[in-house]
């Protein structure tokens, strides 16, 4: 086999030593929050940036929306959207609200109600995206539009929870030992994560794993990249998609879970607009529109760009609550520009010719 | 043939071990197979034997049911009727994953890896090696390079798809059919994008699998190719099969005839005049000086193209010869030189500045640049002018009506009626649709981008006559096509491309086949 | 035999050509959905076709639908052209609404937030809120035409942002403009007896229906909506038209907030034509036109947004409120485009085709 044509034929092949757009997505991603978290502490030096247990709030607060974030992860790298996240949240919200309303029902409850309306939510919408082949914009707008309707339907008013369990849930901190500053009156400011953060990283790691080490997780790759080579590669695009949506509906509902944490209470308004705020941390952190690229660490830092954004607002002086919503509305404006730029750059790297004849 | 028999079950060191049909029973049997879509019959009482350890030829021209045939025989489409059997035993191959299972792989011409993974991945998909349930990468890695080592591959397993060249995705993509427990190989035009030294790796690689028993379907449109390395060979026209044979016993005309189904003498009643006059007296239609669309399009190029004749441009697929139109055109950006229009210097931004200039363009991809599927065949013709006289001067329906009818009736095009959308006409037809728009125009260049391809050879006929008499009437015409004679019947100037560079351009006692194909190959002699 | 076999063909030949030319039409659908409502409106309101005349208007049921279905009307005609041409859905419509009224109150009422003096005319005022409402869909066009996004996503961002830079450009607060003139263009042109909702909407629709009737602008969209690359082939600016679809999308649904915030004398960046996006889409839907982009019917799509405002009405009058309303209009969406999707007739087809063939096999 091995004769002067083929050593040729080695010699010839050329590899572009490059990062890969994930890689340099990510990159862009951490380099971002970085930077946003090194002036933030320099220009407002007297808002304790520098402290531990800011830095673990950023997380504490947004813990929700990193399991949104997630789910978006998931149907975007399979080539897919979910903007039905927000109303999911906010449904499971007014449910769980509304459920411990007469304190005549055990918390636990609560947990495999949330779970199973986001499951729902991703089966109903999975298949009618998989198998039925609708576009999946249209699919989860309706859905949207239906968890916004049930909300209203379940409980058109504020529904506080006073449940003693649930708000020892969500009361709960975890104190991290050895990271702590001195405030200035001498106690000590401990870091802490509450128990949403916990579940939130726990689940951030299974996705990570998930994505990267199982078939299903590349299966998601393949069929965002290119369903037709997926479908004849042996991937079962349909149900691999469907799955997708049903992973992105699950975590939809741990987030209206770990919301209600946050938030203990039901709210028509609960969750408006969440869908947005977790699109752009799944691009902000690096995952392609376009389908097939994407990292969920990146999706990590995204939510962390999210919640320093809405932190650092209100001390520029802007106080009024919409601001963080238009400006994370112009990052994902930016890094969709920015996507485009990425994939016209590399389309033109492959069009370079490659034929050759002796 | 009989050493054939003799050889059959010592495998080793023989180069051909198939054995013949008439002794053994074959190891792949498909039997009466028909498929359907609407309003074709894509496949009609097809037969096809594999054995194992041969390499069998699937011709056909385009639309003769070679690929629906592949599709049913790997599950992508279900078969409509006939059976498959594997072995003798019959078999149900229901889908692509099914047809994996039987030890079916295929490389199809479009390329079926995704870019977006890494090479390791795009081998192993699908049936990753496993660590404690979780993919062991470290693994997949190292038997990947394994893998494309033996191949004598060069490319690096972490590495991402897209990073490579076409031609070493191809391997890959081979690689990876080869991989899976493979006892059925279909090769679908893999030497379309390789150039000579490649086509040489991968047929030593062919020859290969061969000696490891492996059945091997290939399909291709290099009839060389063919002779070069098959064993038999099957030939399909219009669904139906027409040969099944020994590679030995079927000549080479013998199997054009077969393909085409007509004399190809049919076609050779055109004749060119050449006024050689034209050349001297006439300031050029159209001339290009030092026009680029940048290096890895199209070089900068010079042409000269007169008023009356028709000028070919040839080249292997990628060659640059679309390109080259293209920029003409307007479609792709030119970035440097000039274009002159009758001795004024122009600037063409776009396609409409082109269509003010008297251009049209016929593109190469009928369905992704040509049609407007669901539009009707009226407006598919007058879309065209139409969009030159722009959006405030509307024709009237009355006169749509009256252009339509006059071109359905000029060039001859079956269509139910006017308001019939175009994508339920047959291709041929369409591209008459296509031609009728630009003629509607009426341009004083037309550039046509393989008007003939894929289209059955009666319209062929047709358009090369339009052509000519095109040209007759004073018209210019830029004439691309993959086949020669084609060109040589038409044409009174060729231009030749390679590597996206004009290499030459031939008249005159040029202008026949071994010529072309030289400058084509260019280098030696 | 053969006897049978021909009358048996005749038959079925006829019921699927008569079949074929029901579901081929485009309106069936959304015609028969109407006729429903209205006559379940007949039956259960009883002075369904009065017209009275009260306080110089004409009033009564049929003119309440045609008035409250205004705003509706004229977002669908925008909507309409986006699907065609883009192949994808805006569904920023609401938050435009609100930008475009914005603009506008801005203009009238300076930094007051309650006022009757005009700050500058009127007509002016208009122009801003209009342009308001250009800006914003030329940004959607922007990302669609040149970058390539898919409209929906890039809708996303102002669906959910527009109502905050709304709510920043009126300072924060709803704003109430009380010169009686403000009403002139949302309720009644003293002297005139028909709502001036009816007429601007009634305009819109001629308008835009000369627009694609008397130039090239519908087959221009249909061109670029069925196939990009053809289309700039063939001459045509593919991203500038569909721009040129995105900005009249934001004119319209501007048009539609000014409307709408003068009907009730106050601009209120929150609840202006919120959720408007959806009856929208579901207008086009039900109008028999293809999500996917490519050929549009105008009147379908009209006749869909009366029905949708007639169902909201009837549903109003039987005391559902409007954001439950929402639940069952997303489950008609997804019913109508199940139905109208390829999988679900190939489904059918292959059902109806297995009775035939019953049938056949039974007859010979």
């Amino acid at each position: 086999m091995n004769d002067g044509k083929t050593t040729k034929l080695m010699l010839k092949a050329k590899k572009r030593k490059s990062l890969n757009n994930a890689e340099a997505l990510l990159l862009i991603t951490v380099s971002l929050f970085t930077i946003i978290y090194i002036i933030s502490a320099i220009v407002f030096s007297d808002s304790n940036f520098a402290k531990y247990s800011v830095f673990f709030n950023l997380l504490n607060n947004k813990a929700y929306l990193l399991m949104l974030a997630l789910g978006l992860t998931v149907v975007l790298i399979a080539g897919s959207i979910d903007i039905s996240v927000g109303g999911v949240t906010g449904l499971v919200s007014m449910v769980i609200a509304t459920m411990l309303l007469n304190n005549d029902i055990s918390a636990i409850w609560t947990i495999p109600t949330a779970l199973s309306i986001g499951l729902i939510f991703g089966a109903v919408q999975g298949y009618l995206v998989a198998y039925m082949e609708i576009q999946p914009f249209i699919v989860t707008l309706s859905g949207m539009y239906f968890a916004r309707g049930m909300i209203s339907v379940i409980n058109a008013k504020s529904v506080p929870i006073t449940n003693e369990m649930f708000m020892g849930w969500s009361g709960a901190k975890l104190y991290i030992p050895f990271l702590y500053n001195m405030r200035k009156n001498g106690t000590l400011d401990v870091a802490y994560l509450t128990p949403a953060s916990i579940v939130a990283l726990i689940v951030l790691i299974i996705i990570i794993t998930l994505l990267k080490k199982t078939k299903f997780g590349r299966s998601l790759y393949a069929i965002g990249g290119s369903p037709q080579s997926a479908h004849l590669m042996g991937v079962n695009v349909r149900q691999t998609k469907f799955k997708a949506h049903l992973l992105c509906g699950m975590l939809a509902g741990i987030g209206g879970f770990l919301y209600t944490l946050f938030a203990p209470s039901g709210n028509p308004g609960n969750g408006y607009g969440y869908e947005i705020d977790a699109i752009s941390s799944s691009v902000i952190g690096g995952v392609m529109l376009s389908g097939g690229v994407g990292l969920p660490i990146g999706t990590f830092f995204g939510v962390l760009i999210n919640s320093i954004i809405e932190r650092v607002v209100p001390l520029l002086g802007i106080v009024d609550a919409s601001w963080p919503r238009i400006i994370t509305s112009g990052f994902l404006f930016v890094f969709i520009v920015l996507q485009s730029i990425f994939s016209n750059v590399s389309r033109k790297g492959s069009l370079k010719p490659t034929k050759k004849l002796k | 043939m009989d050493n054939v028999k003799q050889e059959q079950n010592s495998s080793d060191g023989m180069d051909k071990q198939y054995s013949d049909s008439g002794t053994t029973s074959p190891s792949l049997r498909m039997i009466g197979v028909g498929k359907s879509f609407p309003g074709v019959r894509a496949l009609n009482n097809v037969d096809f034997n594999l054995h194992c350890g041969e390499i069998h030829a699937l011709m056909g021209e385009n639309g003769a049911g070679k690929s629906t045939l592949i599709k049913v025989l790997t599950g992508v489409y279900p078969m409509d009727e006939g059976k498959v059997y594997i072995d003798g035993k019959q078999t149900f191959i229901r889908s692509p994953l099914d047809a994996q299972k039987y030890g079916i792989s295929t490389v199809y011409q479009e390329l079926n890896l995704c870019p977006n993974l890494t090479v390791a991945e795009n081998l192993f998909l699908g049936r990753e090696p496993l660590k404690r349930g979780l993919i062991d990468w470290k693994c997949m890695n190292q038997e990947a390079d394994k893998l494309l080592k033996e191949l004598n591959i060069s490319a690096e397993s972490t590495a991402q798809l897209d990073s490579y060249s076409i031609a070493i995705q191809q391997m890959i993509a081979i690689a990876r059919a080869v991989n899976t427990e493979c006892k059925y190989l279909i090769l679908d035009e893999p030497t379309s994008s390789l150039d000579a030294d490649e086509v040489e790796g991968l047929f030593k690689l062919m020859r290969q699998l061969r000696k490891n028993q492996v059945g091997i379907i290939f399909i291709t449109h290099f009839i060389e190719q063919v002779y070069e390395i098959c064993d038999r060979i099957t030939v399909l026209r219009n669904g139906e099969l027409v040969e099944e044979c020994e590679i030995e016993n079927l000549p080479r005309f013998e199997l054009v005839k077969k393909m085409m189904g007509k004399e190809i003498e049919v076609l050779s009643d055109l004749n060119v005049h050449i006024d050689e006059s034209i050349y001297e007296s006439e300031v050029p239609v159209l001339e290009a000086r030092d026009l680029s669309s940048g290096g890895s399009k199209v070089a900068p190029f010079n042409l000269r193209i007169y008023k009356g004749e028709v000028i070919g441009f040839s080249g292997l697929l990628g060659s640059g010869r679309s390109e080259l139109v293209r920029t003409i055109y307007g479609a792709d950006k030119a970035i440097e030189g000039q274009q002159y229009i009758k001795g004024k210097n122009v600037i063409i931004k776009n396609t409409l500045d082109a269509m003010k200039h008297g251009m049209a363009y016929l593109p190469e991809d009928r369905k992704a640049e040509g049609i407007l599927a669901d539009l009707s065949v009226r407006e598919n013709i007058i879309i065209a002018l139409q969009a030159k006289q722009g959006l405030f001067k509307r024709l009237s329906r009355k006169e749509m009506e009256e252009y339509a009818d006059e071109y359905i009736k000029l060039l001859n095009i079956k269509t139910a009626s006017q308001e019939t959308p175009i994508k339920s006409l047959s291709g041929g037809n369409q591209q008459k649709v296509i031609l009728a728009r630009w003629l509607l125009t009426n341009p004083e260049f037309m550039i046509l981008d393989e008007p003939t391809r894929g289209i059955d050879v009666g319209t062929k006929t047709e358009i090369q006559k339009l052509i000519l008499k095109l040209a007759d009437e004073g018209k210019s015409v830029a004439f691309i096509s993959s086949e020669l004679d084609e060109m040589l019947r038409t044409c009174s100037r060729i231009v030749v491309m390679r590597d996206r560079q004009k290499v030459g351009e031939l008249t005159d006692s040029d202008l026949n086949q071994d010529t072309i194909m030289r400058t084509i190959a260019g280098g030696e002699q | 035999m053969s006897d049978l076999k021909v009358k048996n063909k005749l038959g079925e030949s006829t019921f699927v050509s008569i079949a074929k030319s029901l579901t081929s039409n485009r309106l069936t659908f959304s015609v028969i959905i109407l006729l429903i409502v209205v006559i379940q409106n007949i039956i259960t309101t009883p002075g369904f076709f009065n017209i009275t005349i009260a306080n110089g208007l004409i009033s009564g049921y049929i003119p309440n639908i045609l008035d409250e279905a205004s705003e509706l009307v004229i977002v669908t005609l925008g909507m309409t052209l986006v699907t065609a041409a883009s192949g994808g859905q805006d569904i920023s419509a609401g938050a435009i609404m609100a930008v475009a009224a914005s603009f506008c109150g801005l203009m009238l009422n300076g930094t007051e937030y309650r006022t009757d003096v005009f700050h500058s005319p009127y007509i002016v005022a208009i122009i801003v809120g209009l342009l308001g409402g250009a800006l914003c869909g030329a940004f959607n066009g922007f990302l669609v035409s040149k970058l390539k996004m898919p409209p929906m996503l890039t809708s996303l961002i102002l669906f959910t942002a527009g109502r905050s830079i709304a709510k920043q450009i009126t300072h924060g607060q709803t704003i109430y403009i009380m010169n009686p003139v403000y009403k002139w263009l949302g309720v009644q042109i003293p002297g005139v007896p028909i709502r001036t909702t009816i007429i601007v909407s009634t305009l819109t629709v001629i308008i835009i229906t000369l627009l694609t009737r008397l130039t090239s602008v519908g087959l221009y969209i249909q061109s670029v909506g069925i196939n990009d690359a053809s289309s700039r082939l063939v001459g045509l600016n593919s991203s500038v038209i569909k721009l040129l679809t995105f900005v009249l999308y934001g004119v319209l649904a501007g048009l539609a907030g000014l409307v709408g915030s003068s009907s009730i004398g106050s601009v209120n960046s929150g609840e202006l034509g919120l959720g408007i996006e959806m009856d929208a889409i579901l207008a086009v839907a039900l109008g028999g036109n293809n999500l996917g982009g490519g050929k549009f019917s105008i009147a379908g799509s009209i006749i869909g947004a009366y029905t949708i405002q007639a169902i909201t009405t009837t549903l109003y009058a039987m005391n559902v409120r409007a954001d439950q309303l929402n639940v069952f209009k997303a489950l008609i969406i997804i019913v109508i485009i199940v139905a109208n999707s390829d999988v679900f007739k190939a489904k059918i087809k292959r059902f109806t085709q297995t009775i035939f063939s019953k049938n056949v096999s039974v007859g010979g």
